[in-house]
C-alpha cells in the first residue's frame, strides 16, 4: 500500500532554505547509530517538527477511523487470531495456495532467501528479453534489494508509487512503510523532480510535481516489458492474492505489461476469502485513517494471451516462526501504525534507522536480519507500548522491543562501556552500604562541584536538562532516621 | 496487616518528599508502614537496558528485604512494573513470587484496595496537568490509553478529583510518552530531550501550572528540560497533592 497524499505535505518559503537533512548511512560491517543520525535529523527544526506533525496526524485520523467502528478491538482479536492460525498452519496452507495458484494457469516458485528470489526472478526476465520493469511497492523486494540487484545486470526498474518514486529518483531507501517519502517536504521533491526529471526546481505546488511525475512515468509504463507487484494478503483457498493501493499503479504495472510477477512473503497467507472482510478493514483506516485503500485489487490468473508468475519468499521467516519470543512478528500486515503512533520515530524521521524496516516494526525485524548492525535499534525506544495497542494484529511489539535488548545484552552485541557501566551498578545496587555511599557522593558533586564540572560530554543527562536540586532534608533514608528512629544514632537502623 | 513501603533510589535521593508524603498519606488511612532500612532499588536500570545478569543481585536484595510484608507500596509505576512483570533475573521461589504478585503502585493501592472517598485536607486551588506515565497507563492499567475503543476511566484523576480546588486541563497528545524511557534518556538525549520539552509545550498550551504524575522519574525528566529552557511550570508527585501539600 502506498499514499504520497502530496496535499498533506506541508510546506512554506522557509522550507525552501532548509536542505533536506540526510543521515550518513553506516558502511557495511558497522553498527548503525540510530542516536547520531536522529540528532542530525532534529537539526533540521522545518523538517523535524514538519515530520513530527504530519505523522502524528496519520495517528489522529486512524484514531477517528477506528472512533466509527463499534467492535474496533473485537476485530483486532479476530485479526490476530486469523493469523496466529494461519501462520501455525503455514505449511498446509502455503501448499494449498501454490496449488490453487497452479491450478489457476499461474507459475509458483520458491525461494528461500533474497538472493534465491532475484535470481528467480531474473531466470523470468532473462526468459522472456525483459529489459524494462515497471513494479508498484513492495517492502519484500526492499527486504531483498531487488532493485539494486537488476541495475547490476542491466534491468531497467521503475517504481509505479509516486512516494516510492521520488526515492528512487533520490537514491534513497524508504522510510516508512506505507508514506515512503514522508520525511521530505515538497520543496525536497521538487528539488529532486528538478534534477532527475528537469522540472521547475522552483515550483513546489503539489499538483505541479505530481503532474510532472505522471507524464513522465506513463511512457515508462506503457513500453514495458514486464510488471512486478507485492501482496498485502494471498488467499489459500483460492489461490489468488490481494494489492491494496492508493494509485491504482499495481493494477498498471500488472495488467499493462503481458507479463506480472509477484513477490510475496510466505507470511501473508490467509485461509479464506472471507478473512479478507477483517484485514480490510483494519488495513487502512491504521495506516491512514481511511475506510479502505482507494484501490483493493484481486488478482487470480493471467490475463487472456498473458502470463504470471508467484515467487513465495522466506528470507529468514520460518527461522522466526520457531522462535518462541518472536514468531508473533510475523503477523505483521505492514500499516505502518507503529511509526505513526511511535514518539522517537516521529522525532528521528525513518532514514535514522538505517534499515528497510523503520520505527517500532523495525526495531524487532531488523535484528533478526542482522543482529550486529541492528544492534542498537532495540534502544531507540523508550518501550511505551503505544505500538503495541494500535496494532491491528495485536503483536506485542513493545515487550518484544524488550526482549530483543536482553538477547542482544547476553550475546555481547552492546557496547561494552554499556554493559560494564550497568555491570558497576548492578553491584552497587546490591549492597546498600555501597548504594548509600554513593548518594551521600552524588549529593557531594552536585553541592559542591562547578557546573563546568557537571555539565559536559561525559554527562548525557546535562546535555539537554538540568540535574535535580539536592533536597535540603538529604534523602529519604537520613529524614527517616531523623524523624522516625532514634535521633541520637547515626546508625540507627543500619544493618551491616 | 504490615506494608513495606518501596522507596526507590531515585526518589530516595533527589525527592524525599515525596516518600515522606507516601509514608503520611498511608498512615493517614490507618495504615502500618514500615521502611525497612536495607533497600536499594527493584534492579530496573540493568533490566531496561536488557542485563537481567547484572540485575540478580539488586533483585535478590530487594526481596530480602521485602519478602516479610503482607504488600509492598511504591510511589513509582515504572519500579513496580519491573517487579510485578520483569523481575526474573532471580529463581523464582515462593518469596520471590509473594513479592512479585503484592507489590503496588501508590495509586492502584489507594483506589483499587482502600477505596478511598475522600482526602479532606489536600486543597490544591491549581490547573494542574496530569501526566500518564506510559508504565502506569499501559503496563499497570490507571486507565484507558487513547490509542484503545471502551470505557473511559483514569484512577489517578478520579483520586486528583477529590481535591479540593484542583482543575484539571488536559493537553492536545493526552499521553504521548515526554521521553524519560529509562536508559533511553542517556543513550539518545536528543529525542529524550526534544520529547521532554514537546510534552510540557503541549501542557503548557493547554493552561497547565502543574505537572503531576505517578512517576517521579517522568517529572525529574520533564522538570530537568522545563530548567534548561527556562519554562515556568512546576512539577509534583500525585502523593505530595493526596497529601495536602501546599503549592
Amino acid at each position: 500500500m502506498s499514499t504520497p497524499d502530496p496535499s498533506q505535505t506541508q510546506n512554506s518559503a522557509e522550507a525552501v532554505r532548509e536542505a533536506q537533512p540526510k543521515p550518513a548511512k553506516a558502511r557495511p560491517g558497522q553498527r548503525v547509530n540510530h542516536a547520531s543520525a536522529a540528532r542530525e535529523f532534529l537539526q533540521s527544526p522545518i523538517h523535524a517538527q514538519s515530520h513530527d506533525e504530519r505523522v502524528w496526524a496519520m495517528r489522529q485520523r486512524r484514531d477517528a477511523a477506528a472512533e466509527t467502528i463499534p467492535e474496533w478491538e473485537e476485530l483486532r482479536d479476530l485479526a490476530s487470531q486469523i493469523k496466529t492460525h494461519a501462520l501455525t498452519h503455514l505449511d498446509e496452507y502455503l501448499e494449498q495456495f501454490a496449488d490453487n495458484a497452479a491450478a489457476n494457469g499461474v507459475h509458483v516458485h520458491w525461494a528461500g532467501d533474497a538472493a534465491d528470489h532475484n535470481r528467480i526472478v531474473h531466470e523470468i526476465f532473462a526468459d522472456h528479453g525483459v529489459k524494462k520493469v515497471i513494479k508498484s511497492k513492495s517492502m519484500l523486494m526492499e527486504e531483498c534489494g531487488f532493485r539494486h540487484y537488476m541495475e547490476g545486470v542491466g534491468i531497467d526498474i521503475v517504481e509505479t508509487d509516486l512516494g516510492e518514486r521520488i526515492q528512487q529518483l533520490d537514491a534513497e531507501d524508504p522510510s516508512h512503510v506505507v508514506v515512503p517519502a514522508v520525511h521530505k517536504m515538497r520543496s525536497d521533491v521538487s528539488q529532486v523532480f528538478a534534477k532527475t526529471l528537469g522540472s521547475d526546481p522552483d515550483n513546489d505546488d503539489a499538483h505541479y510535481l505530481t503532474e510532472q511525475q505522471r507524464q513522465a512515468t506513463r511512457p515508462l509504463i506503457l513500453d514495458a516489458d514486464a510488471g512486478m507487484t507485492g501482496a498485502n494478503f494471498a488467499v489459500a483457498e483460492t489461490g489468488g492474492f490481494v494489492v491494496c493501493t492508493n494509485e491504482g499503479n499495481a493494477d498498471l504495472s500488472a495488467n499493462v505489461p503481458n507479463l506480472h510477477v509477484a513477490s510475496i512473503g510466505i507470511e501473508k497467507i490467509v485461509p479464506k476469502l472471507s478473512d479478507l472482510g477483517v484485514f480490510i478493514r483494519l488495513l487502512s483506516r491504521s495506516a491512514l485513517g481511511s475506510p479502505i485503500t482507494q484501490y483493493t485489487s484481486h488478482f487470480r490468473a493471467p490475463k487472456p494471451g498473458g502470463e504470471m508468475h508467484i515467487v513465495l519468499v522466506d528470507n529468514g521467516r520460518s527461522k522466526r516462526l520457531a522462535d518462541e519470543r518472536f514468531w508473533s512478528s510475523l503477523k505483521c500486515i505492514r500499516c505502518g501504525a507503529c511509526m505513526n503512533t511511535c514518539p522517537v520515530f516521529r522525532r528521528s524521521g525513518g532514514l535514522s534507522y538505517g534499515a528497510t524496516y523503520t520505527g517500532p516494526l523495525g526495531l524487532i525485524l531488523d535484528p533478526s536480519i542482522d543482529a550486529y548492525r541492528y544492534s542498537n535499534l532495540p534502544f531507540a525506544s523508550t518501550l511505551n507500548g503505544s505500538c503495541t495497542n494500535v496494532c491491528p494484529v495485536k503483536i506485542n511489539i513493545h515487550e518484544q522491543i524488550f526482549e530483543w535488548r536482553q538477547v542482544l545484552a547476553e550475546d555481547d552485541m552492546i557496547p561494552w562501556t554499556k554493559k560494564s557501566t550497568l555491570a558497576a551498578a548492578g553491584r552497587t545496587l546490591a549492597s546498600p552500604r555501597a548504594y548509600r555511599a554513593a548518594i551521600k557522593s552524588a549529593h557531594s558533586a552536585l553541592k559542591h562541584l562547578p557546573d563546568w564540572a557537571l555539565y559536559n560530554k561525559l554527562n548525557a543527562w546535562g546535555q539537554v536538562r538540568d540535574l535535580p536540586d539536592v533536597p535540603a532534608e538529604g534523602s529519604f533514608h537520613d529524614w527517616y532516621r531523623q524523624h522516625r528512629l532514634n535521633k541520637e544514632d547515626p546508625t540507627a537502623g543500619d544493618r551491616e | 496487616m504490615r506494608i513495606g513501603l518501596f522507596v526507590p533510589c531515585f526518589i530516595d535521593a533527589f525527592y524525599p518528599q515525596v516518600g515522606i508524603a507516601t509514608l503520611e498519606l498511608l498512615e493517614r488511612f490507618g495504615c502500618d508502614v514500615d521502611y525497612p532500612f536495607d533497600q536499594t532499588c527493584c534492579g530496573q536500570p540493568m533490566v531496561n537496558s536488557g542485563c537481567h545478569a547484572e540485575a540478580a543481585a539488586t533483585e535478590q536484595l530487594f526481596v530480602d528485604n521485602f519478602a516479610d510484608y503482607d504488600v509492598i507500596v511504591a510511589p513509582s509505576g515504572s519500579c513496580v512494573h519491573q517487579i510485578r512483570d520483569n523481575l526474573t533475573a532471580v529463581e523464582q521461589t515462593a518469596a520471590v513470587k509473594h513479592v512479585r504478585e503484592n507489590t503496588f503502585e501508590l495509586v492502584e493501592y489507594l483506589h483499587d484496595v482502600l477505596k478511598v472517598e475522600a482526602f479532606p485536607w489536600a486543597k490544591f486551588p491549581h490547573r494542574v496537568g496530569y501526566h500518564d506515565s506510559c508504565n502506569t497507563l499501559r503496563n499497570l492499567g490507571h486507565g484507558k490509553p487513547s490509542e484503545l475503543r471502551g470505557p473511559d476511566f483514569s484512577k489517578p484523576r478520579a483520586l486528583l478529583h477529590k481535591v479540593e480546588g484542583i482543575e484539571l486541563v488536559s493537553p492536545s497528545r493526552p499521553d504521548e510518552c515526554c521521553g524519560f524511557g529509562g536508559t533511553f534518556s542517556v543513550t539518545e538525549p536528543e529525542v529524550s530531550g526534544r520529547m521532554g520539552r514537546d510534552k510540557i509545550a503541549d501542557h503548557g498550551r493547554a493552561g497547565a501550572e502543574y505537572i503531576v504524575s505517578a512517576d517521579t522519574s517522568c517529572l525529574m525528566h520533564q522538570q530537568g528540560c522545563a530548567k534548561r529552557i527556562g519554562a515556568p511550570i512546576q512539577f509534583k508527585h500525585i502523593a505530595e497533592v493526596l497529601n495536602g501539600s501546599a503549592a
